[in-house]
């Protein structure tokens, strides 16, 4: 069922636009591009280009990024044991964003690395926010309760805006186009960059994968994991790193778009319960999904002008975010 | 050897939580650690499981150091029961158990096997949760939750299972429950046992051995018998404890004496009422009784003694029934009230007392010979029903008396009444010898357990001595009585 929902927001995506094209065509004309079947003449020739270049490109890049999201969320929930959790409001996000538009603005180009840049620079610094989130979270209090990495989350993520902020007003030029990629955005990226963060996606996805067990074994705290035979320092770098990893390469290619990594995973427990080793494929599928979907609203709304996609995600996810902190808070007490 | 600890120190800081503790477990062994909070034995625990980094001193388990092991083998060899593990929500009791099979798969992506199916239903079996086997954690009672965890742990297949305080957040039913289930897995699947406790009776029933920590340095080892003394658990705990024998196992079990107010003189707080059928003594403060008594026999805390009048008639067969309801009918609690059954009018009760210097006796006794018995020829009785005693007797003292005194007590009395009998010429109708006391007499020794201690309250000792003569001249003086109101019928 998720694979069917996941085939049909690409679908949906693809159709979507100024120009309405219906499914059946899509599947012609994919058909004729990827296996040589013969194009039926009843297609007008321009859609297969819009097909093929434009939208295709895009939506896969929305679902690519979506997925990376909705499993790093996951991951993040799970190791911390915080439903809160997610890139967004850890502030890894904002953390690998930094690091984007600093390769962007100081035109950073490493040899080796080439156009890779952008991506490993920002998974770097999207890992260095992480250890530094956690690091202080643990000076604060050492039992790393929810309020106190939400809190710790915030505020990295309120620094580096401001960061981002100051190195935008230094650039003067260029200003609205960063600020557009800052809030999110899969428009107009082409091939080029899902090929970016392909490589990192299936890295980080199948590592994460490979680790729902112990994930499992983390939601019954970090003891319990020890004690049934998991080696708990090792998988929580693991995890992390490879959560990082999905997080720094998704933002270095869309921006930050918040929430994701929030509302997939605890839509998906909400059907099928908490087993990571559901809940992380799910994930992947309804994450990539979700973010098509996101990427339809964000230019439909307000046709002919894309709103940023990250607004239509925060739109959704900010309100569930405080339901749930709401709950988690209330429980609590009493 | 299935855990060997030798020389294990462990430190907080500055704070030595752990001082060059050694023990080892054989196998199939229930193996406790106790001792006050704060004695270590919870870290101990945690070293023992790899939560704590070993800093000093040396842990095998099955022969291997515990350094060589990883988290993996680890957990193949051994499984932990936590004090109160974290709850994970939505997950099911089966997804919990099945977790406990993570250290047995291979590969990155390992199929279920039959195996880990099997381990998962036994361990359910074992712990009585497999008809719950899809249900949410939470929506599990503690104690079902505590035995999900149980599960998980048997799931391990381990050979040595570890446990913190295990019962600390059950009621006492979910705590016999679970370590019944514990001792039984223990023992059909060989399984060696290391548990924390905090609670000094239930590791004294369910351990063969027990190690006793103060402050981080082992203050005993052994088995529970042997060392949980009172004056080692005294001083381990800093309070009083006093040690019991357990009804119905061979184990010791411990008590806290709680510090009470001294109450006044018992004599003084002791009144003798009577109503129609019944003398009652009553205490206004509860004493310790050893008595041979219809109801409330054994050692008992009474602050009633009841002693009633039944015709020569009276049916026997549901007599401690009947007791109970005569009782409750005149307004005593039966576990609070020493019940016996007399068939002499107990208007003629004689109520003697003696204030010594130190000490206070207090006697009531009645006494009636229709069923005289010489009980050294007793043997030559046709077999009888029993029937209401005869020779009732309560004797108060103001004191503390050891258990040994109890008995002492009980001893010097039946020697001073069978003493009263023969020279009073009181015979056994059916050998013609001189009496030893009725067939069915009662006798109950009760103490304010306050004030001076008797150790002994035997012949030697001036309490003996003031038991001895009250009993022989209220038995006297009863016997008198009894005789006096014959003849008047």
């Amino acid at each position: 069922m998720a694979v069917m929902a996941a085939i049909l927001s690409l679908l949906v995506g693809i159709s979507t636009g100024s120009l309405s094209i219906p499914f059946s065509s899509i599947v012609r004309i994919l058909a004729s591009e990827w296996f040589g079947m013969p194009l039926p003449s009843d297609i007008p020739a321009d859609w297969a280009p819009i097909v093929t270049a434009i939208r295709l490109p895009r939506v896969v890049l929305a679902f690519l990024v979506g997925a990376s999201l909705a499993m790093a969320g996951a991951a993040f929930q799970g190791l911390l044991k915080n439903a809160l959790a997610d890139p967004y409001t850890l502030g890894v996000s904002s953390g690998a964003a930094v690091g984007a538009v600093l390769v962007m603005f100081l035109g950073w180009q490493w040899p080796l690395f080439g156009t890779f840049t952008l991506p490993v620079v920002s998974i770097l610094f999207g890992m260095a926010t992480l250890a530094a989130v956690l690091a202080f979270t643990r000076a604060v209090e050492r039992q790393l309760s929810v309020e106190t990495i939400i809190l710790a989350g915030i505020i990295f993520g309120a620094f580096f805006s401001a960061f981002i902020s100051l190195m935008i007003a230094l650039t003067g030029e260029e200003l609205r186009q960063i600020i557009s990629w800052l809030m999110g955005s899969v428009a107009m990226r082409g091939w080029k960059y899902s090929g970016l963060l392909l490589p990192f996606f299936l890295i980080g996805a199948a590592v994460l994968l490979a680790n729902g067990r112990e994930l499992n074994a983390f939601a019954f705290g970090e003891a319990a994991a020890l004690h049934v035979g998991v080696d708990v320092t090792r998988r929580k770098v693991i995890i992390l790193t490879a959560a990082a990893l999905l997080t720094g390469a998704a933002v270095s290619v869309s921006g930050t778009i918040g929430f994701v990594g929030l509302v997939v995973p605890h839509m998906v427990r909400l059907v099928c319960g908490p087993n990571y080793r559901m809940l992380l494929p799910l994930s992947l599928l309804y994450g990539g999904a979700f973010l098509v979907l996101a990427d339809v609203a964000a230019r439909t709304i307000i046709e002919p002008r894309e709103l940023p996609i990250g607004v239509i995600t925060s739109l959704i996810g900010a309100p569930l975010f405080a339901v749930l902190f709401f709950r988690k808070t209330k429980r609590k007490m009493g | 050897m299935m855990l060997e600890v030798r020389a294990v120190s462990h430190r907080y800081g500055p704070k030595q939580v752990l001082d060059r503790v050694t023990f080892s477990v054989e196998k199939g062994e229930l193996f406790g650690i106790v001792g006050p909070n704060g004695s270590g034995k919870t870290t101990l625990l945690k070293l023992i499981c790899k939560e704590l980094p070993l800093a000093s001193g040396e842990i095998k388990i099955h022969g291997q150091p515990l350094l060589a092991l990883s988290a993996k083998q680890w957990a193949r060899f051994a499984a932990v029961l936590p004090q109160t593990a974290e709850t994970a929500p939505g997950y099911t009791v089966r997804e919990t158990v099945a977790l406990g099979r993570y250290a047995h798969q291979r590969g990155l992506f390992p199929a279920w096997t039959k195996e880990d199916e099997a381990a998962v239903q036994e361990a359910l079996r074992a712990v009585g949760l497999a008809d719950k086997i899809n249900e949410p954690l939470e929506r599990l009672s503690g104690g079902e939750r505590q035995r999900a965890y149980l599960a998980r742990a048997l799931a391990q297949e381990p050979r040595l299972l570890l446990l913190d305080e295990p019962t600390n957040h059950m009621d006492m039913s979910g705590q016999v429950r679970l370590l019944d289930r514990l001792a039984e897995a223990a023992r059909s699947r060989d399984l060696t046992v290391v548990a924390v406790f905090h609670d000094m009776n239930v590791a004294s029933l369910y351990c063969d051995r027990v190690l006793v920590l103060k402050e981080g340095k082992t203050a005993a080892l052994g088995t529970p018998t042997d060392v949980m003394t009172p004056a080692l658990l005294e001083e381990v705990f800093a309070a009083p404890i006093v040690r019991l024998a357990h009804p119905a196992t061979a184990k010791p079990m411990f008590s806290f004496v709680p510090k009470g107010k001294q109450e006044e003189s018992p004599a003084g707080g002791l009144r003798l009422s009577f109503l129609d059928d019944a003398a009652v003594l009553a205490s206004c403060q509860p004493l310790r009784v050893l008595s041979s008594a219809l109801i409330g026999a054994g050692f008992q805390w009474a602050t009633h003694f009841v002693n009633r009048h039944v015709g020569l008639d009276y049916d026997c067969r549901d007599a401690e029934g009947d007791m109970r309801r005569y009782l409750e009918q005149h307004g005593f609690s039966p576990e609070r009230t020493i019940g016996m059954m007399t068939a002499v009018d107990v208007h003629d009760a004689v109520w003697l007392q003696e204030e010594g210097e130190a000490f206070s006796v207090a006697v009531m006794t009645t006494a009636g010979v229709g069923n005289a018995v010489d009980a050294a020829r007793a043997w030559q009785h046709k077999p009888l029903v029993a029937r209401p005693g005869t020779i009732n007797m309560v004797i108060v003292i103001d004191g503390m008396l050891t258990e040994a005194a109890f008995v002492q007590a009980m001893m010097t009395a039946t020697e001073a009444k069978a003493k009263a009998l023969a020279d009073r010429s009181v015979c056994d109708p059916e050998t013609g010898t001189l009496a030893t006391g009725t067939s069915t007499d009662s006798l109950a020794v009760a103490a304010t357990q306050t004030g001076r201690t008797f150790a002994y309250a035997g012949t030697a000792t001036e309490l003996g001595r003031a038991i001895g003569r009250l009993v022989y001249e209220a038995t006297i003086e009863a016997l008198d009585r009894y005789k006096r109101r014959r003849g008047r019928r």
